[in-house]
């Protein structure tokens, strides 16, 4: 797993936030989703959130990754301001080129694969490096081919998607999203869609990627994932954090009554 | 009406497999239809070829008439112009139609407006007396001085009007099909891409617009095949070489309009048909990975095989990206 230890090239700064979420709130007309959260992930770091569906940990995620404007707050990935300009205390939007240069640093794995229909496993990896990074295809490439070889796809890396299981999608999308050398991975509910059977493939690669280093937000019904990688766990309900801290901690003995509740119905 | 051979087949160790051999369900109406659809044919063209006043000597002197195969040259060069003109300019105005920018977004919707909300034999005239109206083409600073000019009548001759005509009016049509294109494709595609980075300019071309042409190519090879007939309006500008208005020319010297009509329809349907060839391809390039795909081999080694098998080489610059 040499490869991906290379990414995270931050070992000096492990104690920094890489992510800093000061009091973000997220309305969508009236509807209110985010009610000022705030969360600190550090360099390395594997960061865990559960909770019911519309409690908001999903448009948190997508906040991050400016796939969703904030209404109110500030998030900083890598001291960057996401998604704005401060100039004297006024906020100023990014442009388009701005934004893509930001989201080119946090890698994103969707619930729903999202990968390219028309383009194979290998076509997939190499899309955002050629076009994004303007490397050589030939360099890509061989570079694509050890994130599918780590993710233990490399015998399908002339398929189409159409051509793969769910877990294999999904482990295709994780190698796409790597290949960027982001400093950040989302993971927005991505075993969700899966069958029972195909969960632990990528829970493994999952797993992996976190002994490597990388820096982790996971969004996920897993708690065993939870207890067993993340180093820290926020439960989220109704837009606020209501409970976090070490995951065995929350799961074994839960604070809030909300949080029990949740977890003694997933559990 | 096949029948499942009956046969025996082991299935592991020591195990039979009876298959199952069953009477498919019989559909005799299915044969008295074919046999009325038949006898009707023979009786269309036993018709066609004992009337007399079919002229199908005439029908063959001019079918292969120099007058005649210029006719289809021209019309053929008119489709495939005007065609090219108006899925360029359709592209443009469905990516100018999603754009961020409100100003892109009217000026498609204006455009769209405009040219889809006249009819296009009235455009075809504009174009013709467009020398007329403005005798001279002049390129200069704006209630300046002017730098050059040239006489309108010899940049937009009849060839020009009729293929400007046709391929402006046509991408207004075109561009509604371009932009269902462009909406049928997941929300999720647009997110991932950006999600990786790449300008939206990028996303569109490289990964929303090569999925959407799957959608959009059926009804565009439908508008091409339209725009074959349209073109018979070009002598609004007036354009007289194309090939409705030479049979009908023709026609009219010959006194004989049944056979040369036959012409131009056996030369129609000739090209409608090899723009279907050619939709074919087209159709068949675009839905790779989406059409027609075979569910990958269980097993590894079969499936490095296969994918042997089957040359998709990525590296191979031809079988990426999204170019209609």
């Amino acid at each position: 797993m040499t490869d991906t230890a290379s990414i995270n090239k931050h070992e000096a700064t492990r104690v920094k936030p890489l992510v800093e979420i000061q009091g973000v709130h997220k309305l969508f007309g009236d509807h209110h989703v985010l009610k000022g959260i705030d969360m600190t992930v550090r360099q390395g770091e594997v960061s865990v959130i559960i909770g019911p569906s519309g409690s908001g940990k999903s448009t948190l995620l997508r906040c991050i990754n400016l796939l969703e404007t904030i209404s109110a707050g500030r998030i900083y990935v890598h001291d960057d301001l996401i998604g704005f300009r401060d100039v004297n205390g006024k906020l100023h939007d990014l442009n388009t080129k701005q934004i893509a240069a930001q989201r080119r640093e946090i890698g994103m794995v969707f619930q729903r694969f999202n990968l390219f229909p028309h383009k194979t496993a290998l076509q997939n990896v190499i899309e955002a490096p050629t076009q994004v990074k303007r490397q050589s295809k030939a360099a890509a490439k061989l570079k694509a081919l050890e994130l599918l070889e780590m993710v233990g796809l490399s015998d399908r890396a002339n398929f189409y998607p159409a051509q793969l299981s769910g877990g294999q999608q999904q482990r295709v999308a994780i190698a796409r999203a790597l290949a960027m050398e982001p400093e950040l991975m989302l993971f927005d509910e991505p075993t969700s869609a899966l069958d029972p059977e195909l969960v632990g493939d990528v829970l493994e690669v999952m797993k992996n990627l976190a002994k490597s280093g990388m820096t982790m937000i996971v969004v996920t019904h897993e708690i065993g994932f939870a207890r067993e990688v993340g180093d820290t766990l926020t439960f989220m309900d109704a837009g606020v954090v209501v409970e976090s801290g070490n995951p065995r901690d929350i799961i074994a003995n839960p604070q809030h009554h909300r949080t029990q509740e949740f977890l003694s119905r997933v559990l | 009406m096949s029948r499942l051979a009956s046969r025996r087949t082991s299935h592991g160790p020591g195990a039979e497999l009876e298959l199952i051999d069953a009477v498919p369900v019989r559909h005799p109406w299915r044969w008295v239809g074919a046999a009325v659809i038949l006898l009707v044919l023979i009786l269309v063209i036993q018709s066609m070829t004992t009337n007399p006043k079919f002229y199908w000597g005439t029908f063959r002197t001019y079918l292969f008439d120099v007058l005649v195969i210029q006719g289809v040259g021209w019309t053929l060069i008119l489709t495939v112009t005007s065609m090219i003109i108006a899925i360029v300019l359709a592209i443009l105005l469905a990516f100018m139609r999603q754009s961020d920018n409100p100003l892109f977004r009217y000026v498609s919707w204006v455009w769209v407006w405009f040219f889809r909300g006249t009819p296009v034999y009235t455009q075809l005239l504009f174009w013709g007396s467009v020398g007329a109206l403005y005798p001279k083409i002049i390129v200069g600073v704006p209630f300046g001085p002017e730098l050059f000019s040239w006489d309108t009548a010899t940049v937009i001759n009849a060839t020009v009007g009729a293929i400007v005509g046709l391929g402006l009016n046509e991408s207004a049509y075109l561009a509604e099909i371009f932009r269902a294109g462009l909406k049928s494709v997941d929300n999720g595609q647009m997110e991932a891409a950006e999600a990786l980075g790449m300008r939206r300019s990028k996303v569109m071309w490289r990964i929303i617009l090569p999925q959407a042409m799957r959608v959009i190519i059926p009804p565009t090879g439908n508008e091409t095949i339209g725009m074959l007939k349209t073109t018979s309006l070009v002598l609004a500008v007036p354009f007289t070489l194309d090939l409705t208005f030479v049979t009908n020319a023709l026609a009219s010297r010959t006194f004989l309009p049944i056979p040369l009509l036959m012409v131009a329809a056996f030369w129609y349907l000739v090209i409608t048909s090899v723009l279907m060839v050619g939709q074919f391809y087209i159709e068949r390039h675009f839905g790779k990975g989406v059409d027609n795909v075979t569910k990958a081999p269980v097993k590894a080694t079969a499936a490095v095989a296969a994918a042997h098998a089957k040359p998709i080489d990525p590296a191979d610059g031809t079988t990426e990206g999204g170019k209609p």
